[in-house]
């Protein structure tokens, strides 16, 4: 029994147009990138060889991505069967978070027709946290898809296919968990080669830990921050006392994050960064208050059950994650004094298209497929 | 798995708790100095800036000229080391620049190009080996025909060496190669066989640490002979007096040591280089994490067994209902 169902309605709404062109905006650029060039397109140079390409649309966007795996763990791991209307739609936004993530890599490599040498053992270079993370995203994208398959053979009737599908389905769950487990703490000790490069208020051997508990706070606050739009959007009733149950996980985890960061920055004593009149001291302010602000709301029990509050919660949330990647990857990270980087107009529009594409495919899936659960779509 | 390992990939387990500040305690092994390891001897007190070594370089690697530096065309003049160029000599300038390597109201030449790192950390970042290090000579190659141009390696290398060719829709990473294909054909670097003073000094690696010591052993003001090209080579030497160095020799110890080694008169932070350093490779570390993580496989094996038998407890009864009834064809129906 499945219990998801299209919503069906009009696709060619005000929003969904407005996305697509944004994403089609971003594909010729794309293309335009293609034929011209990285620096044609980009404001990359000698001293930032990543922007927001690898940034935002790899680094944020898979962590936005790790909604399917926060429930994943949260559902199957703890076994609590009553998120269950939650997980495809957080698998939904697993899938698009690392294909375009995926599709973004592609853009950035410098030399992307060489791609497939990733995959030729005699070239495989297992030492380096760059394979271990290429090779885990490539293969939690396609678990992605088999994990929502059974959307797809449901709506166009291959039940056969579908039912051998399930018998199999909880070793991709499994696999699906253990991926981003890797390939997101790993995340975080590819910041630590740079060594001197990144700020102290940053570089810290406990990276990959950090990485990974903030990939679970991003993915768990994208569920009700996705939730929130679909049931404004589609007139549906909201999830809201499935929520609050899930934000007592979050408050535990994003306590024990705002702990191990604090102790982190105290035991390195790198707390002198964060008192500099320094554009790494500002963002590391708005990290730290995008972080304890949820924190402090979720401490007073009613809030969590506040439709409100939950939503501004997971809002946070996931800026906290965003200006937290943001910082380690880009904010904090010094080449040196000569250089400097800003993206260009191409680079942001081609970001700003792939995050659009993004919407306006979860716009034809949740209305096409099987992707909402249906007691609420009942009762709408 | 080992006692040793498991108690350390424990340590990370819950490296929630127990914190693991210390950089020793992940690392893994430094990587030693290759036995027939070449290397280069830079002596920024016997630079003059003449830039003849930066024509070498661009003729030796058939590179193009660059326009960075002027307005006008007239010729090549990079900033910094690019997707053209592989070897530039820097100028620090201080106050009234009078007098040549002084920090104060002085001046002072820097070469830079690539390390070749005993422990590099562009090596280590490569997913598809196009970085590799000769485990005899230490030469840190680039293989173009490998690369993928996911430019870890220009963020990762320490001294911010690797360039990619940003203006070229087909470009490629660019580093010095140490000449690799003159070295092949029993010839030296461009760039020492043309020093007209013999700052940039190739040699065996052995020979040119020896050489370095000798240098900081000697008493400022005396005469001494500069080697010129190749150490125990045929070019004859150069005369000159002994400056007052500083007390080191840069690239012995930071960041794991490396094969182009520094002297100079004026501290090495104001060359550029980085200082603040610890005495082993980023990589150590990096690597170090991974392989207490991923050793065998063992610690993913185990969480994925236990993930298999978590998820496949949890989705039993969705299983059996889903595989036994026909409800959700009659739902959809
Ligand atoms: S200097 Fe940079 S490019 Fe050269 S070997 Fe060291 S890490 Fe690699
Ligand atoms: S840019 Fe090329 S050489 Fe550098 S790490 Fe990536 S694949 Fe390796
Ligand atoms: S060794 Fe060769 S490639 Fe490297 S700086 Fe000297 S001349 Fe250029």
């Amino acid at each position: 029994m499945s219990g998801y169902q299209p919503i069906g309605g009009k696709l060619f709404t005000k929003p969904f147009n407005l996305f697509a062109l944004l994403a089609l905006i971003g594909i010729c650029l794309i293309a335009y990138r293609f034929i011209f060039g990285i620096g044609a397109a980009s404001n990359l140079n000698d001293g930032y060889p990543w922007g927001i390409w690898i940034v935002m649309d790899v680094v944020v966007s898979t962590g936005f991505g790790c909604a399917g795996y926060a429930l994943a763990l949260t559902v199957y791991v703890m076994n609590r069967g009553e998120y269950h209307p939650l997980v495809r739609p957080a698998i939904l936004a697993g899938l698009f978070g690392y294909t375009l993530a995926g599709m973004s890599v592609m853009v950035d490599l410098g030399r992307y027709w060489l791609f497939y040498n990733l995959l030729l053992p005699w070239y495989m270079q297992p030492n380096s946290v760059m394979f271990e993370v290429a090779i885990c995203v490539l293969a939690y994208t396609v678990v992605v898809w088999i994990e929502f398959a059974p959307a797809f053979l449901e709506r166009f009737g291959l039940h056969n296919v579908r039912r051998k599908l399930s018998k199999l389905l909880f070793f991709f769950i499994a696999i699906g968990i253990l991926l981003p487990t890797m390939h997101q703490s790993s995340l975080g000790t590819m910041a630590i080669l740079w060594g001197h490069k990144l700020s102290p208020l940053w570089q810290t051997q406990l990276l990959p830990l950090l990485f990974l508990m903030s990939a679970i706070l991003m993915g768990s606050a994208l569920v009700p921050f996705e939730g929130n739009f679909a049931s404004l959007g589609f007139n549906r009733p909201p999830e809201t006392h499935l929520y609050s149950k899930l934000s007592t996980y979050v408050f535990l985890l994003l306590g024990s994050f705002i702990l191990i960061r604090l102790a982190d920055l105290t035991l390195r004593s790198a707390w002198g960064y964060a008192f500099e009149q320094t554009t790494d001291a500002l963002m590391f302010w708005i990290e730290m208050a995008l972080y304890i602000v949820p924190f402090v709301l979720l401490f007073k029990r009613d809030n969590r059950s506040n439709r409100q509050i939950i939503f501004i919660l997971s809002v946070c949330l996931l800026l906290a994650g965003t200006v937290y990647r943001l910082n380690t990857y880009l904010i904090g990270y010094h080449p040196g004094p000569d250089w400097n980087y800003f993206p260009s107009i191409m680079e942001i529009l081609i970001t700003i298209g792939m995050f659009s594409l993004e919407i306006a495919l979860y716009l034809i899936f949740v209305k096409h497929l099987p992707v909402l659960h249906r007691a609420e779509a009942e009762a709408a | 798995m080992k006692r040793r390992d498991f108690l350390k990939a424990a340590t990370v387990g819950v490296g929630s708790i127990g914190y693991t500040g210390s950089s020793q305690a992940l690392m893994r092994e430094p990587l030693k100095m290759p036995p027939q390891a070449v290397g280069m001897l830079y002596d920024s007190t016997l630079c003059i800036g003449c830039k003849a070594c930066m024509v070498a370089c661009k003729q030796a690697n058939e590179m193009p000229p660059e326009f960075a530096g002027t307005e006008q065309r007239l010729y090549d003049t990079p900033l910094d080391t690019s997707g053209s160029t592989l070897n530039v000599i820097k100028l620090y300038k201080d106050g009234t620049r009078e007098i040549k390597d002084r920090a104060q109201d002085g001046y002072a030449f820097m070469k830079t190009h690539c390390l070749h790192c005993v422990d590099p950390s562009c090596v280590s970042a490569c997913p598809v080996s196009a970085m590799t290090k000769d485990p005899l000579t230490g030469i840190v190659n680039h293989h173009a025909d490998r690369c993928i141009g996911c430019r870890y390696c220009v963020a990762g290398c320490p001294f911010s060496i690797p360039k990619y060719e940003y203006h070229d829709a087909f470009g490629q990473i660019q580093k010095c190669q140490f000449c690799s294909h003159l070295q092949a054909q029993g010839k030296i670097p461009a760039c020492c066989d043309v020093c007209p003073t013999g700052a940039s000094l190739f040699g065996r690696m052995e020979d040119i640490q020896q050489e370095a010591k000798r240098r900081l052993q000697a008493k400022p003001g005396d005469t001494y002979s500069f080697a010129r090209g190749m150490l125990g080579g045929d070019q004859p030497p150069h005369e000159a007096k002994i400056p007052v160095y500083q007390q080191s020799v840069y690239g012995e110890k930071e960041l794991g040591g490396a094969q182009v080694i520094y002297l100079s008169a004026v501290p090495y932070d104001k060359l550029g280089l980085p200082t603040n350093v610890p005495d082993y490779a980023y990589a150590a570390i990096t690597e170090g994490i991974q392989h207490t993580l991923y050793q065998w496989f063992a610690l993913p094996f185990v969480l994925f067994t236990g993930l298999l038998a978590a998820v496949h407890k949890s989705t039993k009864e969705e299983r059996e209902k889903d595989v036994s009834s026909t409800a959700y064809e009659e739902d959809a129906s």
